[in-house]
């Protein structure tokens, strides 16, 4: 009866977080995309070593990579938001609407609109998926014609072009802090938050417990439903949110716009180690993902690998990581059985 | 004992409490094929040139590709998975197929037989995954939809290949006889039949139906779940083949966007008729009648000179009314004063979805 089967850990508290940093399947990722960054500069150092080549390199991602932490809080509650590239083209036409009415609008508040037109669209999927309970996928397959659809009813054949832009809201999509460009500082903040939240927070735990298993989340008492909604909000929220970075970015916005970044956010969040079918991964592993969804496709082409592999390429990545994931599962169940039949049933 | 399992069966097969009129003809297939003649019938009568003999013939045309992608991904949704590589197999197979004849000189038959048979490996490696690693579709398809586009892409690169052999470029849409209908309704008939008839006349087909409800049940009840995915995703790799050297035939080239975006369409158009996302539920015959719905809308759509976005708008909202309809509903049914008989029917495919989910 004394004997505890869990004791605490003897290791000091640092050597703890050390220890399970180093067995994080986000250093994995962490790791190749570094590889990649290093060949891809050893072969032409200006890729990072040049002003140009050190700032696309960070703001590149910048868009995928709020993309990738929106659809992470969604795909760890089990559930998925095929919508987010439709709501980021809504949100960029509804940016370039607000400058061609008046030039002089202020910045942050031009953010805040993207941010609102994102987090309505996020609600409505929110509300067909949280409280009609009807299957994510097919909801939001749905919104995501239905949205592409009324954009490009709006839009046509129009486009919002560098002239409607006013000089200083395009030139944040270049500006620079300490060289770090101001968008990927944007979105960096964004992770640090959603990480934070996600890691500490008592609704962040609820969104890992709801994914685990909807029917014990329920069964404990948890509100399954506020919560799926909320993250549907964030996640489309994020969304709406760069939408406006991709026009600060490209200074242009069309029908198009964002057309498939949809699975490219869903794979971001999976080369980052996150279970598809939820409860498991971190922001971090999804933001990593996107880095390395990004960096690998500028990358290849100065490695010697015609732009033209660079989709198989990135397919091989997602499948080598379900993979990877799968032998780390396996692995892992295989330590706790032994674990359980060391430590000795009576 | 006994007592306890009266109701339990009853609430299992739910369907099994109505009489057998109202089991043929209030259900989501039967809703889907009204919808059809309706919109088909109205369209007639209010969309000009709808009646032309051009109208039919350009929709089985256009159309072909998805209804033969729908037959195994009705399948494969039934059994719970989902395949969303179906359009880059298309695409690759496709490339493969131009690259073969134009720059290695095969002739047009090697090269159709080998193209099946790429598309039966890239299927093989998606059943592998999915049956014998079990991993999940979901994620699985995702990367092999950008690996098969990149081979694709790898393949042909800038080039778009074209000028095929004029015999085999006209057959498929050459009319059958003085119909309006195209040669390759025919291919297209015979494989809906035969999945019609291994989907809800065999063992194989019960299996699958199975396998959507409960895999382990399944399992248990001597399903051979792993082979039976196995199979249904080498089915959709070889049908995703022959869509390819359709499409590849009917537009004489092609390029690296070739069925680009036909995932989706495909996957709407099953879950338009009506089989569930989680599996277990689901027709072959509402199916068709999805594809052929989102068919008919879009032509008379267009010859009502609306753009291509009024037709996607109305594809999601027909899914996402279609979905509210067959979950949303039966709950709210539930909650209304009912006869004893009519409870429980949303019990079966939830329960099949929870223990699929739970299972990944």
């Amino acid at each position: 009866m004394t004997d505890l089967r869990v004791e605490p850990s003897q290791q000091s508290r640092s050597a703890r977080m050390l220890g399970t940093l180093l067995r994080s399947r986000e250093l994995s990722i962490a790791i190749v995309l570094v590889l990649i960054v290093l060949a891809a500069t050893a072969r032409r150092s200006t890729f990072v070593f040049s002003g140009d080549g050190w700032r696309d390199t960070l703001l590149a991602p910048s868009i995928l990579l709020l993309l990738a932490i929106g659809q992470m809080v969604v795909i760890v509650t089990r559930n998925v938001d095929l919508s987010v590239g439709s709501t980021l083209g809504a949100t960029a036409y509804v940016t370039g609407k607000i400058f061609i009415a008046n030039p002089e609008t202020n910045v942050v508040l031009v953010f805040l609109a993207g941010l609102l037109v994102g987090a309505a669209l996020g609600a409505v999927n929110g509300l067909l998926v949280a409280f009609f309970r009807v299957p994510a996928l097919v909801v939001t397959l749905g919104t995501m014609y239905i949205f592409r659809g009324v954009l490009t009813n709006q839009i046509g054949n129009d486009r919002i072009v560098a002239g409607d832009i006013p000089a200083n809201f395009e030139k944040l999509g270049t500006q620079q802090i300490l060289t770090i460009p101001v968008l990927t500082l944007i979105g960096l903040l964004v992770l640090a938050i959603v990480g934070y939240y996600l890691h500490t927070a008592r609704g962040g735990r609820e969104l890992y417990a709801i994914g685990s298993d909807p029917d014990a989340a329920k069964l404990y008492g948890l509100n399954v439903g506020k919560r799926v909604f909320a993250a549907f909000v964030l996640c489309g929220a994020l969304a709406g949110l760069a939408g406006v970075f991709s026009v600060a970015r490209y200074a242009t916005a069309f029908a198009g716009t964002g057309r498939d970044l949809e699975l490219q956010a869903v794979a971001a969040v999976v080369i980052g180690g996150v279970a598809i079918f939820g409860g498991s991964g971190s922001v971090w592993g999804a933001a990593i993902g996107a880095f390395l969804l990004v960096t690998i496709n500028r990358a290849l082409p100065i490695l010697g690998i015609s732009d033209f592999w660079q989709g198989a390429v990135v397919g091989g990545l997602i499948i080598g990581s379900i993979v990877l994931d799968r032998v780390l599962m396996l692995r892992r169940t295989h330590q706790l059985v032994e674990a359980r039949d060391t430590t000795g049933t009576p | 004992m006994t007592t306890q399992q009266a109701p339990a069966t009853r609430s299992a097969y739910p369907v099994y409490s109505r009489n057998i009129v109202q089991r043929l003809l209030v259900n989501r297939e039967s809703a889907v094929i009204a919808l059809l003649v309706i919109v088909y019938v109205y369209s007639l009568v209010n969309v000009e040139f709808f009646d032309g003999p051009l109208t039919t013939y350009n929709l089985f045309k256009e159309y072909a590709p998805i209804l033969l992608m729908a037959l195994p991904m009705t399948l494969i949704i039934i059994t719970g998975e989902i395949d969303l590589s179906v359009s880059s197999t298309l695409g690759v197979c496709a490339a493969a197929c131009g690259v073969m004849v134009k720059d290695h000189g095969l002739s047009m038959p090697t090269a159709i037989v080998l193209t099946l048979l790429l598309g039966i490996v890239l299927g093989a490696v998606n059943g592998f995954l999915v049956a014998y690693v079990g991993l999940p579709s979901l994620a699985v398809t995702i990367g092999t939809l950008a690996l098969y586009r990149g081979l694709a892409e790898g393949l042909i690169q800038t080039d778009r290949i074209a000028e095929f052999p004029a015999s085999w470029q006209d057959w498929p849409t050459e009319r059958i006889g003085d119909t309006n209908i195209p040669n390759i309704m025919v291919p297209v008939v015979v494989l809906a039949v035969v999945f019609g008839l291994l989907l809800h006349f065999t063992s194989f087909g019960r299996g699958i139906y199975e396998i959507g409800l409960s895999s382990e049940t399944a399992h248990f009840s001597g399903v051979n779940v792993a082979r039976t995915k196995f199979l249904l995703f080498i089915m959709s790799g070889f049908v995703a083949a022959l869509a390819g050297i359709y499409v590849l035939l009917r537009s004489d080239s092609v390029a690296t966007d070739t069925g680009v975006g036909f995932e989706l369409k495909v996957i709407a158009s099953v879950l338009l008729g009506g089989v569930s996302i989680f599996g277990g539920r689901g027709a072959l015959h509402g199916v068709i009648a999805g594809v052929l719905l989102i068919a008919v809308l879009n032509s008379a759509l267009q010859l009502s000179n609306q753009g291509s976005e009024i037709i996607q708008i109305i594809i999601g909202l027909l899914l996402v009314v279609s979905v509210i309809a067959s979950s949303f509903l039966p709950r709210v049914r539930e909650l209304l004063p009912r006869r004893a008989m009519a409870s429980g029917p949303s019990k079966a495919p939830n329960s099949g979805d929870e223990s699929r989910k739970a299972r990944q």
